[in-house]
């Protein structure tokens, strides 16, 4: 390669350097991602989920009551999405399930925000 | 886990994507903002794109056999940002916003003439035929090597580094004397 055709592609690696994503669209971005993984849970499909609802629709809105929709939010869903088999396993049943992530979503809340504010 | 074997639990899926999705968020984000230049809409499609990888991620492990994901990765953005024109009935803008050359500080006359040069650059890469300009954002942007942006346009090795060094003689050329490109064809 010759000096001129390697000092163009090196002003092109210039021009076209690499751009960061602001930081709100990372975190927005693996908010979503963790819902999506969430719904797509489908062992909790045999958990007789109709006599009690859904906890999975009791989780957001309760961590969106006691997180807010603040910058920890992904945090939080992340480490308490982290532990659901534990959960899971030690539960008795679905009420229990539901007992159990609703306690670690404020044990998580209280845990990471204070840090993070 | 060893990189290359296949998740065994729907845990170890989304623990390799997430790897995935932090490992590549800019060179996602990167080539999304390069094809649309601004950045709103390549927020958009960057997250699109993720929305869509993770839907087929499984299958895109089995089917890599250990290879990156990258390619397949950029592939998905560039299918989706041609659904994105053709949807919205738009064109690429002429010009990129704010890449971050652009942005950078300066205090002497010669950074700002660099400048100048750079963003004549930016300008020509956007009027470039597509394949051409993505292929230059691949490699550039994305510091992609040859196989790697064949297996992101779906060509061979041979047919990419041809590509890209009409790419950059193209582009040169209209760099050091600016000219209509209407000569310049695409090589699909």
């Amino acid at each position: 390669m010759s000096s001129g055709a390697a000092d163009f592609e090196a002003l092109l690696r210039e021009a076209l350097s690499p751009v960061e994503p602001p930081a709100d669209m990372a975190q927005r971005l693996e908010l979503t991602l963790v819902n999506l993984t969430e719904l797509a849970q489908e062992e909790l499909d045999a958990w007789e989920l109709k006599a009690m609802r859904d906890p999975r629709n009791w989780v957001r809105p309760a961590a969106a009551a006691v997180v807010g929709v603040s910058a920890g939010t992904a945090l939080v869903l992340l480490r308490v999405r982290a532990r659901h088999r534990v959960r899971k396993q030690r539960s008795q049943n679905a009420l229990d399930l539901a007992q159990r992530t609703l306690h670690d979503v404020g044990e998580e809340a209280r845990r990471i925000l204070p840090r993070r504010r | 886990m060893v990189d290359g074997e296949l998740p065994k639990s729907k845990a170890e899926v989304d623990a390799r994507f997430t790897e995935l999705y932090r490992t590549h968020l800019r060179d996602v984000y990167s080539y999304s903002y390069y094809r649309v230049g601004n950045h709103h809409d390549a927020e958009d499609l960057t997250e699109q794109t993720f929305l869509q990888a993770y839907r087929h991620f499984e299958r895109a492990l089995r089917e890599a056999n250990g290879r990156p994901l990258r390619p397949w990765l950029i592939r998905i953005a560039h299918n989706l940002a041609a659904n994105f024109y053709r949807d919205r009935s738009r064109k690429p803008e002429s010009g990129i916003e704010d890449a971050g050359m652009i942005s950078a500080p300066h205090t002497t006359e010669s950074l700002v003439e660099g400048r100048e040069q750079l963003k004549a650059i930016l300008d020509g890469v956007q009027q470039l035929p597509d394949d051409r300009r993505e292929a230059l954002i691949m490699r550039f942007a994305l510091g992609m090597d040859n196989r790697e942006i064949a297996r992101a346009l779906g060509r061979t090795d041979g047919a990419t580094k041809v590509l890209l060094h009409r790419a950059i003689r193209q582009l040169e050329g209209m760099v050091s004397e600016p000219v209509a490109v209407e000569s310049g064809g695409s090589d699909e």
